[in-house]
């Protein structure tokens, strides 16, 4: 019992980063039909701006910030305006095509210009255990699961209590009715880009400090957010949510009970699952049959 | 028997009723009118004749043969057409392509269309169309360069050419001007010399009345007046169902 | 001068250069060129489902890994080339038959989900039934084939081989478009909904597109195998199925030579800017993401917007508007 609550919880807290992800994926596909392949190099990248920053003397938590910052405007303001701006008229496809190539871009970029080497990233905590409901969890697990679920309740509270966040729901509904209620869908569109940055960045310091900062990190875990995302439901913000965490529950499952090539398996399968069963994902709307 | 039979049609949206028991035919060589002020479920019922709706309940006959919720492209087969109240005809293609399209499904099988002839024999009945809606000087422009009247004529031929049968034109006046509206009205009494039988639905009352043999009248739903265009036109439930909205 | 002609003279001076290259060229050059036909191939099947029948399929790699896995285990066993063709064109038509008959009836993007599905379980598959594919350990030592005789192994003769094969595909693909069924395509690309009102069975040419683009990638990877005569699962991940999305896209989807250019792209590119800078992965992306940016309708797209003034016509797997009919 005890070793499923420690599982459990480890599992929850890598869900929640999972989650954190999977929740700008779907904003981004909502409000704007953008299919960001570049999603893992979004939480790849802001490491890296955080260790530049206190390689000059900057300390950590306010190199956090700064990370989340600077990431909130390449990420999320220069990305919408110079890649997605231009390409969103010509449909889905192409802009998704320049995400793949902006995800080798941004790769390249940190593995010619900073290092190929795996960087050591410094945890939000001691490294030490705590009890909790009678098993042993790491502080590390408590406190990346207690972010992340602070972040996705600030967030909750932004869509459905502000009046910027209600006009950021209408806009991702349906954005042609939001924009004839009179609602600026450019800049809540914007508004989203920034969140996912945010967002991406906050879990780039919550998953770092496992992996290491390395230029190849967002492989990972931009198939992580992709399938969060569509098991949970790709049109729903909680669908996000729910999806990350039970991809992280059942991963840090399977990775205790079974061999490493089966492990990696288990997340394809639920995929494939969900797919096949439920393809709208979990908490999914279904949408119009075709004639 | 009539080529086209619609019994108790009804088509319901939720609570909404917007199709209610509608029964009429369509006889052969006629041109039927349906009219009827707005919402009064026109388009509802040309999309459930024409298979892009399941109506509620109801049958459809074609030459007596049942056909209601049928697939379009099944009905087409059969030799019904229509045109679309937003023009549609494919602008990347030429104005004889866009004919030979609207019947090449009709002829041989889509294996022996993958290896038989470009243009599956229908050069012939392509430029017989092109020549009737006097469209000949265009017939080797895109489509797409056509002016508004002009895509109108093509978008009618094609549907002429997809449904030797029967055409359903859904507001095909909508959008035009009176000197092309002329020339349309002009081609469609042509073609119908010839034995091609339609129905229109039509807002323009002067282009319904001069063109049509014979009017059924819709409101909310239902039939509320039929026959002759002079007879429905001084019928009081008709002028209150238009006055009324 | 007209256009026609100078497409002809430009099109005999590259099919020249074709044929010539391999005599200025090392080894590694024409394994190069080589590889960039067997794409093309396999981008040309894409080509079909995506740019002329609009839909999005996620499994083109897969299929390629079909055909390079039939290959590989026919060879290995004394069958000769030929039988892998049929076995992989059937195969992956069927498959593709399989997935897109109760696909398509259902929502409009569910093929691409479908395909999503497939890809993950055939990647699995070719990773964990080592009994069949040799896991990832892979199986080697897949012999070239030997046409009337002739045993290609050398590498030009090999190039040849499939520089014909990449003929005959291209006539196939010439001939489909030019067919009655290439305007069928325009049409439920187009207009779905105006091509079914005349008569267009739209869910069956989608159906066949898909079918054919599948059968197209089983011949590309039956090719692949004799090419690099060594199979393992990790070339046919999702990321291959990505890459000819690529292809097509950068190309030009929808136009004929779309895949060709776009092949060179993902193939050739990176290989010629190797050999000029070490952050040559870096360049090649950003010239991906510039090249989308000012022309999101590919290269090919690029040029016929620069030559005519007529619109290009978007196909609606890329169109984000609603069409209210």
């Amino acid at each position: 019992m005890a070793d499923f609550i420690q599982l459990l919880v480890a599992g929850l807290a890598t869900g929640g980063i999972y989650a954190l992800v999977a929740i700008g994926f779907t904003l981004l596909w909502q409000t704007s039909q953008t299919i960001n392949f570049a999603q893992g190099e979004f939480v790849m990248l802001p490491a890296f701006f955080i260790l530049i920053a206190m390689g000059a003397g900057v300390p950590f938590w306010a190199a956090v910030a700064i990370g989340i910052v600077i990431s909130a405007i390449v990420l999320g303001v220069l990305f919408k305006r110079l890649l997605v701006d231009p390409m969103i008229r010509h449909g889905v496809l192409p802009l998704a095509i320049a995400t793949m190539a902006l995800a080798l871009f941004l790769k390249e970029a940190v593995k010619d210009f900073y290092g190929a080497e795996a960087q050591p990233f410094p945890p939000l905590a001691a490294d030490m255990n705590v009890s909790f409901l009678g098993a042993t969890v790491s502080l590390q697990s408590l406190i990346v699961l207690a972010i992340a679920f602070g972040a996705v309740v600030a967030l909750q509270l932004f869509l459905n209590r502000t009046r910027a966040g209600r006009m950021m729901q209408a806009t991702a509904q349906n954005p042609t009715v939001a924009r004839i209620l009179g609602i600026p869908v450019d800049r809540m569109i914007l508004i989203a880009f920034v969140i996912n940055a945010v967002l991406a960045a906050l879990a780039s310091a919550l998953v770092t400090p496992i992996y290491l900062a390395k230029f190849s990190n967002g492989e990972y875990l931009g198939i992580a957010a992709f399938i969060a995302a569509i098991v949970g439901g790709f049109n729903q913000v909680r669908g996000a949510i729910v999806g990350g965490l039970l991809l992280g529950v059942i991963d840090n499952f399977a990775a205790a009970y079974l061999s490493a090539q089966y492990r990696a398996a288990i997340p394809l399968l639920l995929l494939i699952v969900v797919i096949i069963f439920r393809p709208q994902g979990l908490l999914g709307r279904v949408e119009e049959r075709t004639v | 028997m009539a080529v086209l039979e619609v019994r108790d049609l009804s088509k319901q949206f939720g609570g909404i009723h917007a199709v209610e028991g509608v029964s009429f035919d369509v006889n052969e060589g006629e041109i039927l009118g349906i009219i009827g002020p707005n919402g009064s479920g026109k388009s509802t019922l040309f999309n459930c004749i024409l298979g892009q709706l399941q109506p509620s309940a109801g049958e459809v006959r074609l030459d007596g043969r049942a056909v209601t919720g049928m697939r379009p492209c099944d009905l087409n087969r059969l030799g019904v057409s229509r045109t679309f109240q937003l023009l549609q005809v494919f602008p990347e293609l030429t104005v004889r392509e866009n004919l030979i399209l609207a019947a090449q499904e009709h002829k041989g099988s889509m294996l022996s269309r993958l290896f038989g002839a470009r243009d599956v024999g229908l050069t012939g009945d392509a430029n017989r169309m092109i020549e009737f809606f006097r469209l000949s000087h265009l017939a080797d422009a895109k489509a797409g360069g056509l002016s508004y009247g002009q895509q109108k004529l093509l978008d009618a031929a094609m549907a002429f050419m997809a449904g030797p049968r029967l055409v359903l034109l859904d507001e095909p006046a909508g959008g035009v001007n009176l000197t092309m509206l002329a020339s349309l009205r002009d081609r469609l009494e042509a073609i119908n010399r010839e034995g091609a039988t339609f129905v229109v639905i039509e807002h323009n009352m002067e282009f319904v009345m001069s063109l049509c043999s014979r009017i059924v009248v819709l409101a909310e739903g239902r039939i509320i007046a039929e026959g002759k265009p002079e007879t429905v036109r001084q019928d009081p439930k008709v002028i209150e169902a238009y006055l009324g909205h | 001068m007209n256009r026609r002609v100078v497409g002809i003279v430009a099109g005999l001076i590259i099919v020249a250069g074709l044929i010539a290259a391999p005599f200025g060229l090392k080894p590694y050059g024409i394994y190069i060129l080589t590889l960039w036909a067997v794409t093309t191939i396999a981008a040309i099947g894409l080509n079909l489902t995506l740019g002329y029948a609009g839909q999005i399929s996620l499994a083109q790699g897969a299929f390629v890994g079909i055909g390079a896995y039939a290959a590989t285990l026919l060879t290995t066993h004394g069958w000769p080339l030929g039988s892998a063709y049929v076995v992989a064109a059937a195969a992956c038509f069927a498959i593709g038959w399989l997935l897109g008959y109760p696909a398509l009836r259902v929502q409009h993007h569910y093929l691409a989900f479908v395909t999503l599905a497939f890809a993950t379980l055939a990647y699995l598959v070719f990773r964990n039934e080592e009994w069949l594919t040799g896991g990832i350990y892979g199986i080697s030592n897949i012999p070239r084939p030997s046409l009337f005789g002739y045993l290609l192994r050398a590498p030009r003769g090999f190039y040849y081989f499939c520089l014909a094969n990449l003929a005959v595909v291209s006539f196939a693909a010439w001939w489909l478009i030019r067919s009655p069924w290439g305007r069928a395509f325009v049409a439920l690309r187009e207009n779905p909904l105006r091509a079914l009102s005349l008569g267009v069975d739209t869910r069956r040419y989608t159906l066949m597109a898909f079918a054919l683009g599948a059968g197209l990638g089983g011949i590309s990877g039956v090719l692949y195998a004799p090419l690099v005569q060594y199979i393992d699962p990790t070339p046919f991940s999702l990321l291959l199925s990505l890459n000819l999305l690529l292809m097509v896209i950068v190309g030009g989807s929808g136009y004929f030579f779309g895949p060709f250019v776009g092949a060179i792209v993902a193939v050739l590119l990176p290989e010629w800017l190797q050999a000029a800078s070490k952050y040559y992965l870096f360049y090649y992306a950003a010239f991906v993401m510039l090249l989308l940016i000012v022309s999101p309708s590919g290269i090919i797209g690029f040029f016929e917007r620069r030559f005519t003034a007529a619109r290009k016509i978007e196909s609606p797997a890329s169109a984000t508007e609603v069409k209210v009919a």
